[in-house]
């Protein structure tokens, strides 16, 4: 199903402001909590000119699902964040949040049904993860914004549903980036809304916190029955954890479906490539395209043959043993020792009868840079035509 | 752990509660003549004193000036602490919004105006109306910018443009009055220049039924703010995105703390350094951001510094009277710079 309008379904009209009252699982977990109807995104520049980012927009968001939204910059993002989170006005169509439209809600009801968490690195001082956390509680508290048992017992479980729990008395300035990250989200959690939208999360992770970030999300989606939206780079991980992608294209057309119903439909190559990146559907990750050095035989197996190859790739080569032509360089991953272990393989490089052998692949590469390739390349090009070179993955 | 932390920041609240009182009572003890304490006590519960000039000194001429002390030092410091939040700035004080510009330039108008169309013979008549017409001028001056920053702050999106504005008509009513400065003569100048020293003897009784009931006002509609002060403490788009109402919520604390500082410049004179300096201590004090502890936090230890700077610039025993903006700073400035640098960073240590 991909097709960036989404049917429309029936709209049922529901009984508004439906508050719940638990924190636990929510019910009713068939509903769409966020939907939209022809929706234009975009600025008013003035009384009559306005930038249209996106238009005609209809997607949804249901209860319990993960929905990544991707798209190379300058899309048009953050704009349709800022504008699903109220924060900005549409410039036409309607967003209904939780069977109510968005912009008839009140600032508090809005804040019961949706929270937000920015990529902007937050500057709090001294206040505690806890005392961030309890921040969330704003729509529920009184006048002084001090913490029933209640309040308590949400900011509690929201610190527990992060994983954060060990962190609720250290001083926000102290905790690392992906500390941060998740007490912020447990302070999005702590609001108790039906609808998280995240921009970015995982901007200043490394890759070992990225995949963690997720996978949090991704079980408070499942677990809590909350819909979570975020926006992110990470193609990737998107691909892997997402239940549904939006892929935002820069042709203002959004297309929505499973991820790899997306990759399928060409609608993920479509979204990103470029003239120099290319996305290659088998491995679902993005390629930089350079022009081909020559081709290398490789002959050899495992780990060791798997990294051999992309530094190859990454220098330029071609490596293909059945591709005819004349090989630029063959080379031979010897498992030295008795038991094969990867730190102690070597690489021989044969070339006009030559043979060298190299401890690493840093040390291969730059010997094979050394090798003057232009008289080959050019034979090559002769034969076969330039895209073809170019190619040489297909 | 919490419940530890709580006990300590009651135990913090009250002791300075406990301070507040004492240098309220040393405040009206010293000076020059020194009055027993046990005697004060007297005075101010209805007793008769030993001496019948004491209780004239005390009463006529040190509680009022205690109080006012009191007052404006709380004020300025509680204005001080919701500016720093609501510009998420560490810099920020209870006159970036040019507040305490409106009342110079309104008092430089009366001083300097009056001296050049007048020429010295006027200046008997000048030092007869003398006190009045200089509060009145800067009240004049602080009402119409804080009227003129609640309307801009009404229609201007983002906060930062407030802060630029501020300061911009802070650069212009200084540059009209160094104009006026210029072509003013001696006397008047050393007058205008006196006024900006600050001074908080200048209030009478009946002048603090007009400062005393809103100063008062604006610390307790300062106290309500704290929930919307909380929220801004992650920034506007997280304030709002919790429900705040941040156009109106923006509006009341620029409208307490600009009350505050107004009314205190107005009667006190530009006093500069508490409003920014109150706030830092109270966050390193007590290690919290939460305006639930540090509102009531830097009332008690405004009112307590500016009772302190205002005996230290008395100097007890001797007939000599210190500016107290000299006071204030010179004292204030390495102990504040203590506290920063005992922290990370000042980045860091500044809440919002």
């Amino acid at each position: 199903m991909i097709d960036h309008k989404v049917a429309k379904i029936q709209r049922v009209e529901k009984a508004p402001a439906r508050f719940q009252k638990n924190w636990q699982v929510l019910e009713d977990v068939r509903a769409p909590v966020l939907r939209t109807e022809g929706l234009s995104i975009g600025y008013r520049l003035s009384r009559r000119a306005e930038r249209v980012v996106a238009a005609d927009l209809d997607v949804q968001v249901e209860a319990g699902e993960m929905v990544c939204l991707l798209g190379p910059n300058g899309a048009g993002k953050s704009t349709l964040m800022r504008t699903l989170a109220g924060l900005q006005p549409a410039l036409s169509g309607a967003v209904w949040l939780d069977g109510a439209l968005i912009e008839s809600l009140s600032a508090s009801e809005l804040a019961r049904r949706l929270s937000i968490v920015l990529t902007d690195r937050v500057d709090v001082g001294n206040l505690s993860a806890f005392g961030l956390v309890s921040l969330g509680r704003h729509p529920y508290t009184n006048w002084s914004g001090g913490l029933s048992e209640a309040d308590r017992a949400a900011v509690l479980w929201a610190l527990d549903a992060v994983g954060a729990t060990p962190l609720a008395h250290r001083p926000v300035l102290e905790l690392s980036d992906g500390e941060r990250q998740k007490v912020l989200i447990a302070r999005a959690l702590a609001q108790e809304p039906r609808l998280i939208l995240l921009d970015e999360p995982t901007a200043f992770l490394d890759l070992p916190r990225r995949v963690e970030m997720m996978g949090v999300l991704r079980a408070l989606a499942r677990e809590t029955g909350r819909a979570i939206l975020l926006s992110t780079h990470d193609l990737d991980l998107a691909l892997r954890s997402a239940d549904r992608l939006w892929l935002l294209g820069g042709d203002g057309l959004l297309h929505a479906g499973a991820p790899e119903d997306l990759v399928l439909s060409g609608a993920f190559e479509r979204a990103f490539a470029s003239e120099r990146v290319n996305f290659d559907a088998f491995s679902g990750s993005f390629r930089i395209e350079r022009p081909a050095a020559g081709i290398v035989h490789l002959h050899g197996e495992g780990l060791a043959r798997r990294w051999t190859e992309r530094a190859l790739e990454r220098e330029g080569y071609c490596v293909d043993n059945e591709r005819e032509g004349v090989p630029a360089a063959e080379i031979v991953i010897d498992p030295a020792g008795p038991r094969w272990n990867r730190a102690a393989a070597r690489w021989l490089l044969r070339r006009d009868g030559n043979e060298q052998v190299f401890e690493t692949i840093g040390a291969l590469v730059r010997g094979l840079k050394k090798f003057d390739f232009s008289e080959k390349v050019e034979l090559l090009k002769s034969r076969t035509s330039k895209r073809e070179i170019l190619k040489c993955q297909d | 752990m919490n419940t530890n932390r709580f006990r300590t920041h009651t135990i913090l609240l009250a002791l300075l509660t406990v301070g507040l009182v004492a240098i309220f009572l040393l405040s009206l003890s010293l000076g020059s003549v020194s009055i027993p304490v046990e005697q004060i006590v007297t005075i101010l519960f209805g007793g008769t004193a030993e001496k019948a000039s004491w209780a004239t000194i005390v009463l006529k001429f040190r509680l009022p000036k205690a109080i006012t002390a009191a007052l404006a030092g709380a004020a300025l410091s509680a204005s001080g602490l919701q500016m720093q939040t609501l510009f998420r700035n560490p810099l920020a004080d209870p006159f970036v919004l040019g507040i305490s510009s409106g009342a110079s330039l309104g008092v430089a108008l009366v001083v300097l105006v009056a001296g050049v169309a007048g020429g010295s013979s006027l200046l008997a008549g000048v030092s007869l109306v003398g006190d009045v017409s200089l509060a009145l001028a800067s009240i004049i001056g602080s009402t119409l910018v804080l009227l003129l920053v609640m309307a801009v702050a009404r229609r201007v999106q983002s906060t930062m443009t407030l802060l630029i504005l501020g300061l911009m008509f802070g650069y212009a009513t200084s540059a009209l009055v160094s104009v006026l400065l210029y072509f003013s003569i001696a006397e008047r100048i050393q007058a205008y220049i006196s006024w900006t020293f600050g001074s908080f003897g200048g209030v009478t009784w009946s002048q603090l039924q007009v400062f005393g009931p809103v100063t008062v006002a604006g610390l307790i509609g300062s106290h309500l703010l704290v929930k919307p002060l909380n929220a801004l403490l992650l920034g506007e788009t997280y304030a709002r995105s919790m429900g705040l109402n941040v156009r109106l919520a923006r509006l009341g604390v620029i409208g307490a703390s600009a009350s505050l500082a107004g009314v205190v410049t107005a009667f006190c004179g530009p006093i500069g350094f508490l409003g920014i300096a109150v706030p830092h201590l109270c966050r390193s004090l007590f290690g919290t951001s939460d305006h639930r502890l540090l509102l009531p936090a830097v009332t008690l230890l405004g009112a307590i510094l500016a009772l302190g700077a205002d005996l230290l610039a008395q100097l007890p025993g001797s007939q000599l009277t210190l500016p107290l903006n000299a006071v204030t700073a010179l004292l204030g400035a390495p102990v504040v710079t203590w506290v920063i640098l005992r922290q990370r960073n000042l980045r860091e240590s500044f809440a919002g």
